[in-house]
């Protein structure tokens, strides 16, 4: 494997990472509060369809991302709604999210655009467009250097930039300040906080939104950057290899960041290297690498590599009176 | 023609009025969707032609998942349709199962044989489609290297891929031709990103023409070569339109036409089966406003060749599914 190749092959990584880490650092966000979110899979479904959708007919990809996160936070209200409201199932509500995403958004992308729920295909502003740094094309003839800044860090669509910047923000955020330390509290013990004269309701739902945010991003990147245009599920499970990440990112921004990349590079050695042969093994075939994320997923959960010790109150609707 | 169709269409309609059964014509789509741009597209169009040329009206179903198969193909037959069609290769097993239950009810089966006395299998020499899809790709080709995204990994798109490479190699021995396939599950047909990240490390590893025979993941693939500057190849339908000026040609495959043939025949139509290539317009490649700067007049005069020697039998194409294995790599 030469040098370009692997420059080639981390540029991808980046790429696929991207659509992981927005919706994992979304995942952490509504975890550490201790809601859980399977929805986030549905989340970004649904934002990718209406940015797809509003790009298609405003030809705006920025007015495409509003639509898409407005989507997503509506889901993620709702979310809230069921499960912080009127104390219901967590998962279930999740769930049911996925397949509401799922199913409407075929709906009315049939209803709309009479193409069988996908959108028609978006070219020019209706996209996000890579975005070239300065001198790229000059630098790129400088010897190692060069190639890294002009392939692999310049030339990638926004949302990209905007996912990576968004780990540090969400550690400053999370530890750094104030309305971290009180997410992080309700997360963990929400009767103190309660007793500390705070909401566990309110701080709930932003957290909640903050994670319809993120997934508002994620799913219109899916959309509007990597493809151009929406089609059915075009989500294909990656709301829960993002959750797999979260777990495997022991609930850290960091980590997440690690874990994302991890299987980012993953998926595009599956891309690219359809089957490897490992010497001594003989050849590994391209569905061990699609399911490697899972089983290291299964590995952490079992213990082996160290422990994923997830928020205590997550997963438990709070109320105030006792039982 | 439209007219002596309306004319049967009018008798069939008239000489079921008073029993039970409605004899409309069905067709079942696969996985990958009515609207793939592509394979289950054009067998939707035909259809469409059918039904303003009959007259008629039909049914259609739209698998959601491979369990679905046996149970659709099931409950159009007991409702009566016939003949139904069903366009792709994963039907086949199925069908061998139900066909036997409906001795009166003809199947239409499109890139696969069954043989059961109620089937029609339809198979397309896209061997020799590929092939003179690849003269085109090799001409047009300045780096020499080439590629080829396959959807899932089966018999039939290995024979595209032969065809191709054969194309390609006769025309320019020199050459190079990456290929690779998308998946090995029926998810692969449907799965653009995937398509586009393929077709971006090809075109970083040296190919400027792409080839695809991936149903909707192809139109991540063409979009992905427009944006990269180099040129895609369609399939199945003509998708010139899709990415025009950056879509060299497009192996047209008219699944259309088949389905078209099997409405029109009704419940008589024969069984048997039925292999279409440039012979009888069943396939062929795709020249219209969107690629005419991009294929030269050469490059036109060479593909017109192949196909007119192809049809002599000047040129053999080899086919993937007689031996299960393709000499050109």
């Amino acid at each position: 494997m030469d040098f370009a190749t692997v420059i080639q092959l981390l540029d991808s990584t980046l790429r696929l990472s991207t659509p992981l880490l927005l919706a994992c650092l979304a995942g952490l966000y509504s975890e550490r509060a201790g809601i859980f979110d399977i929805g986030l899979e549905g989340k970004m479904l649904a934002s990718a369809f209406f940015s797809a959708a509003v790009a298609a007919a405003t030809g705006s990809a920025l007015i495409g991302l509003a639509a898409g996160t407005a989507a997503s936070l509506a889901l993620a209200a709702l979310h809230g709604l069921a499960s912080i409201t009127f104390r219901g199932n967590q998962l279930i509500s999740g769930v049911a999210i996925n397949f509401l995403a799922s199913g409407l958004t075929a709906l009315i992308g049939q209803n709309w655009f009479k193409l069988g729920g996908r959108t028609p295909a978006l070219s020019g502003d209706a996209r996000f467009l890579p975005i070239d740094f300065y001198f790229s094309d000059t630098l790129s003839t400088i010897p190692v250097l060069g190639p890294i800044y002009s392939e692999l860090l310049s030339g990638h669509t926004l949302m990209v930039y905007v996912a990576i910047a968004a780990v540090p923000a969400t550690w400053w955020v999370l530890f750094r300040t104030r309305f971290g330390l009180q997410l992080r509290a309700v997360g963990e013990n929400p009767e103190a906080v309660d007793t500390a004269g705070l909401s566990v309701t309110a701080l709930r739902y932003q957290a909640s939104l903050i994670c319809g945010l993120l997934c508002g991003l994620a799913g219109a990147y899916l959309a509007t950057g990597m493809a151009a245009g929406f089609i059915r599920d075009m989500t294909a499970g990656k709301g829960y290899i993002a959750l797999a990440a979260l777990i495997f990112a022991k609930w850290r921004p960091g980590y997440a960041l690690l874990a994302c990349l991890l299987f980012g590079l993953l998926e595009a050695v599956a891309i690219r290297f359809q089957n490897i042969d490992v010497a001594g093994v003989g050849t590994v075939p391209v569905q061990f690498m699609q399911a490697l994320p899972y089983i290291l997923t299964v590995v952490i959960l079992a213990g082996f590599i160290g422990k994923a010790i997830p928020p205590r109150a997550g997963g438990e609707p709070y109320s105030k009176e006792r039982a | 023609m439209g007219k002596i169709h309306s004319v049967l269409a009018g008798v069939a309609a008239l000489s079921l009025a008073g029993g039970p059964a409605m004899s409309e014509p069905a067709i079942i789509y696969d996985i990958g969707g009515k609207f793939d741009k592509s394979f289950n597209e054009s067998a939707y169009n035909g259809a469409e032609t059918w039904k303003e040329q009959a007259n008629g009206d039909y049914r259609e179903i739209e698998l959601q998942s491979e369990a679905q198969r046996e149970q659709a193909i099931r409950r159009l037959a007991e409702a009566g349709n016939n003949p139904i069609a069903m366009p792709g290769f994963s039907f086949g097993t199925p069908l061998n199962t139900v066909a036997p239950e409906f001795p009166d009810t003809k199947f239409v089966i499109i890139d696969m044989v069954v043989d059961q006395p109620n089937v029609r299998s339809v198979l397309f020499k896209e061997h020799e489609g590929s092939y003179v899809v690849g003269v085109l790709a090799a001409m047009a080709s300045d780096s020499g290297t080439v590629g080829f995204v396959g959807g899932m990994d089966i018999p039939l798109i290995r024979k595209f891929s032969c065809g191709y490479v054969q194309g390609v190699m006769e025309t320019n021995p020199d050459a190079r031709v990456i290929q690779n396939m998308t998946g090995t599950t029926g998810a692969a047909w449907n799965d653009p990103v995937k398509g586009a990240e393929l077709a971006r490390a090809q075109v970083a590893e040296g190919a400027d023409v792409i080839y695809h025979a991936a149903g909707g993941t192809g139109v991540g693939v063409l979009q992905a070569a427009a944006d990269a500057g180099v040129l895609g190849i369609g399939v199945d339908a003509n998708q010139n339109y899709l990415q025009p000026g950056s879509v060299l040609t497009s192996m047209v495959k008219r699944v259309g036409s088949a389905v078209l043939s099997a409405f029109s025949d009704g419940p008589e139509l024969e069984t048997g089966i039925v292999e279409m290539g440039f012979a009888d317009g069943g396939i062929s490649y795709a020249l219209d406003e969107h690629n005419a700067p991009l294929v030269t007049d050469e490059m036109k005069a060479a593909a017109d060749s192949a196909v007119e020697k192809i049809m002599a039998g000047e040129i053999m194409v080899h086919n993937y599914l007689t031996s299960d294995s393709c000499p050109y790599g």
